[in-house]
């Protein structure tokens, strides 16, 4: 052996000083001292407490402020149960609608390269950033009394704003990006590989879209009608501007809370607005879930 | 391929078209008049520039909260970590009741600040503080992936080259997630300019003073003002569509500038 | 530079990186860590860094205590093997990043880290590339600029890690040239890990062989090729016939077969035959150490490669020049020119 005999040296004393050094330098080339490590946790911290923490803490701490008799004859008023159930409709209209709506926009944005993509993306991601006031206004634009619409519909009988299928359509324009947004990325990360194997093999499109394509996409699809469902279920300014806020009638949960809340009924106003909480609760828990079995999907597709 | 075209123009390019049609209705002259009136202006200004304000305020803290929760490892951190996305799942008039009575002058802060001469409810300040709400999780959820995939490699070069760890952090860490902070600060930003359930409650909503854009276009629509409803929304509609196309071109860039191994 | 590293220990939870390695460097040298992955020599070549810590053991340059500093005062230049390239900044600025970090006292003006810049770019042979971004450059291209970066602050010692383990084939062999002669201008205390023996051999002048956190061998490349210290290092560099063998005061048994070899030294028990495929020389049938059968030949390129199964079980590959073919089905006796014997299964 030419390896060089390591002579008697004393192990305790150099491994002492081999730990000194390593406390004193160790890992300060990707981290920071402890002090600003301590106060930037602590700002976090901090931060997320008082802005997100502390109102959600509120809205049941005020719900139950009269004891939970008075939050549960709140919420068994009539007004009460009618918002819900219109909630639950409108809610179950849109979902519906944007899954097929968002399915296709996916897929055709991401299996195909054609010229004004970016401006097709955008345009899908734009009721994400546009006021949802203005959602609700170009819905009376279009469908109220001095609007587009307006004086056939007149005609014809047929009323959408201040009823039932406008909150759903405003609701629909609102929520349209969930869906395709949790889809393109997991489609366009697919590639078509597999649909062109299915297609080799004889499938027929449909064929091909519901043995390959679905299968390959299920958790982003709950995924995106997960969240699709909490925003539909939640809209407030859309639907405020296009609901005529008739009462028993044209009132979701979000804009009871409102009315309630405007009426200084704070009990009633904020036992509906711990329902739609706690919708948010189970819709955040659900949607860590969903990303675990999403992050697995990701994993196998890459080994 | 046209069938995604055609139901997208119907579902989203047709509504946006009547807005625009709407507005041509218009005069110039009109148009012009509508948005420089002094109520116009105002709630413009409140509107924007808060919004501004607010989304700054997010990128400080939002940066802090990202580097907390991807470097650091506290107890609770993945409760944290969820809680990020509260104010992106709770219904926006149920923030607003809230943040309402958590700052209202008997609220839980609202009442120590009013001991120390501060008033949130029914104020601008209030109008800030619901956007800083809104705003959170935009900023952290772009850039926390960024940080996450961040190469430790780097740093280690940096620090080997004899960069301190402030040096570091500001040329290389720094620019590196500059796509990603700047991105989060245009959808926060979009976000708040737009907000209305949030913010009505805790503005006070006082002509002039607290009273934010979209609440201007619905209490115009309440009046049957339709002209001046629209006018606002086509200003505001037109920015937000500015913002977001400069973000995904944003995205755009920034894949185009990661090397391929 | 020398360094010197002693009684080195790093554990990773309870497996040992590095389980006592002793190493010393000479001043100017270019040394191979050679190894396969999980040998240590990352993790060997991170603590003279400065990027990790041992747990246990000394690192010393020219006799000072260098784990006394961190990686920033240590002035070691390190090459990753994936670049770490500032991906944001030019290659200009990639390069100039370390003279610009320097402490205000003793930092370069302007003019000078241009000029600084410009001389380090030339040394790559990219100074054409200046203005462009890591992710417009090839692969050898951002290899080069990462060495550039690292030499720009005038480093005492040079560290690479797996220089040209991301590279193409074709590349990487224009590179190790490169290195060579940059080595040479330079005459920087250099050390660079890699697991291609080829590589190692070929640009290094003395060669560092490891395994599972020790170190197995050190000497030149002749050396560690001609004279392997263990089983381990003869097995890894160079291809190797391995045979289980008996050894019984002396003898050498393989089955049942005593074969006529020396084993002076050896302890008694199972042990391991070595010999290089080309060192197997083929003789008549009846004379040599080993007796057998060919079975299979491989008749292109500089040398045939036969498959003889030896008499006493074992098949074998042997190099043999192409002067005299080999069929299969011949009997053919083999006596190895060189052999070596390791005690132990």
């Amino acid at each position: 052996m030419t390896m060089q005999i390591a002579d008697s040296v004393s192990l305790s004393a150099p491994d002492a000083r081999a730990r000194a050094h390593a406390a004193a330098a160790r890992d300060n080339l990707r981290t920071e001292p402890r002090a600003v490590r301590i106060v930037i946790i602590a700002l976090a911290v901090l931060f997320l407490s008082v802005f997100v923490v502390l109102p959600l803490v509120v809205v049941f701490a005020q719900a139950f402020s009269k004891g939970i008799l008075a939050y549960f004859a709140a919420l068994a008023e009539p007004e009460a149960l009618a918002a819900i159930k219109l909630t639950l409709l409108v809610a179950a209209i849109s979902v519906g609608l944007n899954l097929v709506f968002g399915l296709v926009a996916a897929w055709a944005i991401a299996k195909f390269e054609f010229p004004g993509k970016t401006f097709l993306i955008t345009l899908i991601d734009l009721p994400f950033s546009v006021s949802p006031v203005i959602s609700g206004l170009v819905f009376v634009l279009l469908f109220g009394a001095q609007g587009y619409f307006g004086s056939w519909l007149r005609d014809h009988d047929i009323q959408i704003l201040f009823a039932v299928p406008g909150i759903a359509l405003a609701t629909t324009f609102v929520t349209f990006p969930f869906v395709a947004r949790a889809l393109i990325p997991l489609m366009q990360e697919q590639g078509t590989q597999e649909e062109e194997a299915a297609i080799s093999l004889g499938a027929s499109g449909l064929q091909t879209f519901f043995r390959v394509t679905l299968p390959n996409i299920k958790w982003g699809v709950l995924y995106g009608v997960l969240l699709c469902n909490a925003r539909a279920m939640g809209e407030f300014g859309a639907v405020s501007v296009v609901s005529g806020h008739i009462r028993g009638e044209t009132n979701t949960m979000p804009l009871l809370v409102e009315i309630l809340y405007n009426e200084y009924q704070f009990v009633a106003a904020f036992a509906i607005a711990s329902l739609l909480a706690m919708l948010a609760l189970i819709t955040l828990i659900a949607k860590t879930v969903l990303e675990r079995h999403l992050d697995e999907g990701h994993d196998a597709s890459d080994h | 391929m046209g069938l995604t075209l055609s139901w997208l123009s119907v579902i989203i390019l047709i509504p946006l078209a009547g807005l625009f049609l709407k507005s041509l209705e218009l005069s110039p002259e009109q148009f012009w008049n509508i948005l420089t009136s002094r109520r116009t202006l105002n709630a413009l200004r409140v509107s924007f520039g808060l919004a501004f304000a607010a989304a700054c305020v997010n990128l400080v803290m939002g940066s802090i909260i990202v580097w907390a929760l991807v470097r650091y490892r506290f107890p609770g951190r993945r409760l944290f970590d969820a809680i990020v996305d509260v104010p992106f799942a709770l219904p926006t008039a149920v923030a607003g009741v809230a943040l309402t009575a958590l700052f209202a002058e008997k609220g839980w802060l609202g009442a120590p600040l009013a001991a120390a001469g501060i008033k949130v409810a029914f104020t601008p300040v209030g109008i800030f503080v619901a956007m800083i709400f809104i705003g959170i999780p935009f900023v952290v959820r772009t850039v926390q992936p960024v940080l996450q995939d961040l190469d430790p490699e780097i740093e280690e070069a940096a620090g080997s080259l004899g960069a301190s760890r402030w040096q570091t952090i500001i040329r290389v860490i720094l620019p590196s997630l500059a796509p990603a902070l700047l991105t989060g600060l245009a959808l926060a930003f979009a976000r708040a300019v737009g907000e209305y359930g949030s913010v009505i409650f805790i503005a006070g909503n006082l002509p002039n003073v607290s009273e934010i854009a979209p609440l201007l276009i619905v209490i115009r629509l309440s009046e049957f003002r339709y002209a001046d409803a629209t006018s606002i929304a086509v200003v505001m509609l037109v920015v937000s569509f500015v913002i977001i196309f400069a973000v995904n071109r944003l995205q755009r860039w920034a894949q185009s500038r990661i090397p391929a191994r | 530079m020398t360094i010197e590293v002693r009684n080195l220990v790093k554990k990773f939870g309870s497996f040992a990186a590095l389980d006592g390695v002793d190493l010393k460097v000479n001043d100017g040298e270019l040394l191979a860590l050679l190894g396969p992955s999980g040998s240590g020599k990352t993790t060997l070549l991170r603590i003279i860094a400065g990027l990790d810590w041992p747990d246990a053991g000394e690192v010393s340059f020219n006799g000072e205590d260098a784990l006394a500093q961190g990686a920033r005062e240590r002035h070691v230049g390190f090459v990753f093997q994936h670049y770490a390239l500032f991906r944001h900044m030019s290659v200009f600025e990639n390069v100039a990043f370390g003279l610009r970090v320097q402490p205000r006292a003793v930092r370069k003006d302007e003019v000078a880290i241009r000029a600084r810049v410009k001389e380090l770019l030339d040394l790559v042979q990219l100074d054409w590339l200046a203005d462009r971004y890591p992710s417009q450059l090839s692969g050898g291209q951002r290899q080069r600029i990462a060495l550039a970066r690292a030499l720009a602050i005038e480093p005492r010692i040079l560290l690479l890690d797996e220089p040209f383990g991301a590279l193409d084939a074709k590349v990487r062999k224009e590179l190790r040239k490169w290195l060579r002669s940059l080595h040479h201008e330079i005459n920087v205390t250099s050390i660079f890990v890699t697991h291609d023996q080829e590589e190692a051999l070929e640009v290094a002048n003395r060669v560092v062989v490891m395994d599972k956190g020790r170190i197995e061998q050190i000497g030149s490349p002749a050396d560690v090729y001609d004279n392997p210290a263990t089983a381990f290092v003869h097995g890894f560099i160079g291809e190797s016939i391995v045979l289980p063998v008996e050894i019984d005061n002396g003898a050498v048994r393989l089955g049942d077969r005593l074969l006529n070899l020396m084993a002076d030294g050896i302890a008694p028990g199972t042990s391991k035959l070595f010999v290089r495929r080309h060192d197997m020389l083929v003789r008549p049938s009846g004379s040599g150490a080993f007796e057998g059968a060919v079975q299979h030949v491989r008749n292109f390129g500089p040398v045939q490669r036969a498959e003889v199964a030896l008499w006493g079980g074992e098949t074998i590959e042997i190099d043999a020049p192409r002067d005299k073919e080999l069929r299969a089905g011949d009997t053919i006796g083999l006596e190895p020119r060189r052999y070596r014997i390791f005690a132990g299964a």
